[in-house]
């Protein structure tokens, strides 16, 4: 079985991110990054289907930077077998330039199974990992919380709001995978050396044209600052009035 | 005057909720750049067509119905190559979806199919001369882009809750269109759709979410959420990442950075401490109630209403009073 894993380099969300003097991106001196949290289980699907197979590869394909090499390290000292980095300065905010450059890697490349995480939590679009299926003609299914591959066919599970879907597909396929499918294990001080080792292969690619422009970056509007209106049931009947009265939603 | 198509989502054989706001999104952007029509496109099992007229309630001019029993539950390829044909053929400047789990798993492959932009989780949009001018929550909720499409079509999906349903009522012209291809013959099938209990609503519709956290201690103290939400009648349940890893509630359940994006009109957080992953789920809530022991807590400084107290002391208390609130007014 010959996986593929697309990870992300994101800003860690538990810091401030302050917005560039552009008005337009965040400004990233200073910033923690790490390997977006639903690739991290994509990885971790990718590697213990390996593991229950007793065969296979996992390979990781980023695209970005330099600094994405960090977290294909990362990957790899997780177990991944390689990794390939897809280099171009600048990456827009338009999946379809993201998928187009992922699917031309991939094609050629005859993996049984690829693996996205649902979304990226910083652009926060999830439109990459449907659209390269799209491009190579691969079944995909998206948001998938429950997994079995068995005799060259997939079985998932898919979340729904306040419902779950079953799905079937033949291999290979393309995969999106939402919370719930598991927890990735930590890289071990062995998987930290090994990856050291294993193959990082860098090709530059020139990106199609980006038809999404960013116009600004805003803070959100500022909620009104909190207000504590008591203590205890007591407080109970004045909640009640403020939501039929004030808030009207009672 | 550009025409915009919205899909009108499904599930079970109704539309639901964020279909008809697809359709008030598609209406508004419509009056607002001139009053093109809207166009909504209905997929489904023999006999959705009887749903139409309702679809014309929230702004639709034509509806544009295909039925077919391989659509009966939710078909990723059949529907998306019907979406993009209707899209090549119809012209449309832009295209409205639902930013739900179905409509994130369609609207990409209608952008690939048709080399389209694509925005999803949008919460505003507007059409601005060459450009489809989005707005869009981007670092779980921190901050707020707003970005420019060009190119024709733009493919969007809204939040779901971020349109008011508003009445705009017209007479729908109902026109049919053939599946692409069979629609039985796809090698991605949907077995099997697993409801909820139905006790309460969906997340991606209710009006109200009470949701739950540690502080409740135990999956069964959770009842106590499920009571409040069951006296407001319109409520669904939510949880914390924290709860859904313990196993008290179901992964589908969780709201937060990883879990559902909701902006319901009532959120209530009970036990809920309010940590970043967790604000990046529901801060865009209308009216946000917390009830927490810790008067420190994050969660009091989203609150638009707080009480300091313990929930197993505040909550049967809220719930009662809440009953008895809805039936004065019944």
């Amino acid at each position: 079985m010959k996986i593929a894993v697309c990870i992300k380099r994101v800003p860690v969300m538990d810091q401030r991110l302050p917005i560039a003097a552009s008005g337009i991106a965040i400004d990233e001196s200073g910033l923690k990054f790490d390997v977006n949290d639903f690739d991290l289980w994509a990885v971790e699907a990718g590697l213990q289907l390996k593991e229950k197979l007793g065969q296979g590869e996992v390979v990781i394909v980023s695209l970005g930077s330099d600094a994405v090499q960090e977290q294909i390290r990362k990957a790899l000292s997780m177990g991944a077998d390689r990794g390939i980095h897809l280099k171009a300065a600048a990456v827009p905010p338009d999946a379809r330039v993201v998928a187009r450059a992922l699917a031309d890697e991939l094609k050629p490349g005859g993996f049984d199974l690829i693996l996205f995480g649902r979304v990226a939590v910083d652009v926060s679009n999830g439109a990459t990992g449907a659209m390269v299926a799209q491009l190579l003609g691969l079944p995909c299914v998206t948001a998938v919380s429950k997994l079995e591959i068995k005799d060259g066919r997939g079985r998932a599970q898919r979340e729904l709001e306040g419902a779950q879907e079953m799905v079937e597909f033949p291999l290979p396929a393309v995969l999106t995978i939402d919370e719930g499918l598991n927890r990735e294990r930590l890289p071990s001080l062995k998987g930290i050396m090994a990856a050291k080792k294993k193959p990082l292969e860098v090709k530059p690619v020139t990106l199609g044209e980006s038809r999404i422009t960013v116009r600004r970056l805003q803070p959100p509007p500022e909620r009104a600052a909190g207000r504590i209106i008591g203590e205890g049931s007591a407080a109970v009947p004045e909640l009640v009035r403020l939501l039929q009265t004030e808030a009207k939603v009672l | 005057m550009p025409n915009l198509l919205a899909f009108a989502e499904t599930r079970a054989g109704a539309i639901r909720k964020a279909g008809f706001e697809a359709v008030t999104a598609a209406r508004a952007c419509a009056d607002a750049s001139g009053g093109g029509e809207v166009h909504a496109l209905l997929v489904g099992a023999p006999g959705i067509a009887a749903k139409a007229d309702s679809l014309g309630e929230h702004g639709a001019n034509v509806v544009i119905v295909t039925e077919h029993p391989a659509f009966e539950r939710y078909n990723p390829e059949a529907t998306a190559a019907l979406v993009a044909d209707r899209i090549r053929s119809g012209g449309y400047r832009v295209a409205v979806f639902s930013s739900t789990a179905q409509g994130r798993d369609l609207a990409p492959r209608v952008a690939a199919i048709l080399d389209a932009a694509i925005v999803t989780d949008v919460i505003a949009m507007a059409i601005e001369q060459n450009d489809i001018v989005v707005t869009h929550p981007v670092d779980t909720g921190k901050l707020i882009a707003t970005w420019a499409i060009g190119g024709s079509p733009a493919i969007i999906a809204m939040r779901p809750g971020a349109v008011l349903l508003a009445p705009s009522a017209r007479a729908v012209r109902v026109e049919r269109a053939e599946p692409v291809g069979d629609p039985a013959a796809v090698r991605v099938v949907t077995t099997e759709l697993r409801m909820g209990d139905g006790a309460t609503m969906d997340l991606g519709d209710a009006p109200v979410i009470v949701s739950g956290g540690r502080g409740l201690k135990s999956a069964e103290n959770f009842r106590l959420v499920e009571e409040l939400a069951a006296a407001f009648g319109n409520a669904a349940v939510g949880a914390t990442r924290a709860v859904t890893d313990d196993g008290w509630r179901p992964h589908s359940d969780q709201i937060g950075q990883t879990g559902r994006l909701v902006s319901p009109d009532l959120y209530v957080a009970v036990g809920i401490s309010g940590a970043i992953q967790h604000l990046a789920g529901m801060r865009t809530s209308k009216t946000i109630v917390a009830i927490n022991k810790d008067r420190e807590a994050p969660i009091f400084k989203v609150a638009d209403y707080g009480i300091v107290g313990d929930v197993f002391d505040v909550v049967p208390a809220l719930t009662a009073a809440v009953r008895a609130a809805r039936a004065a007014s019944a």
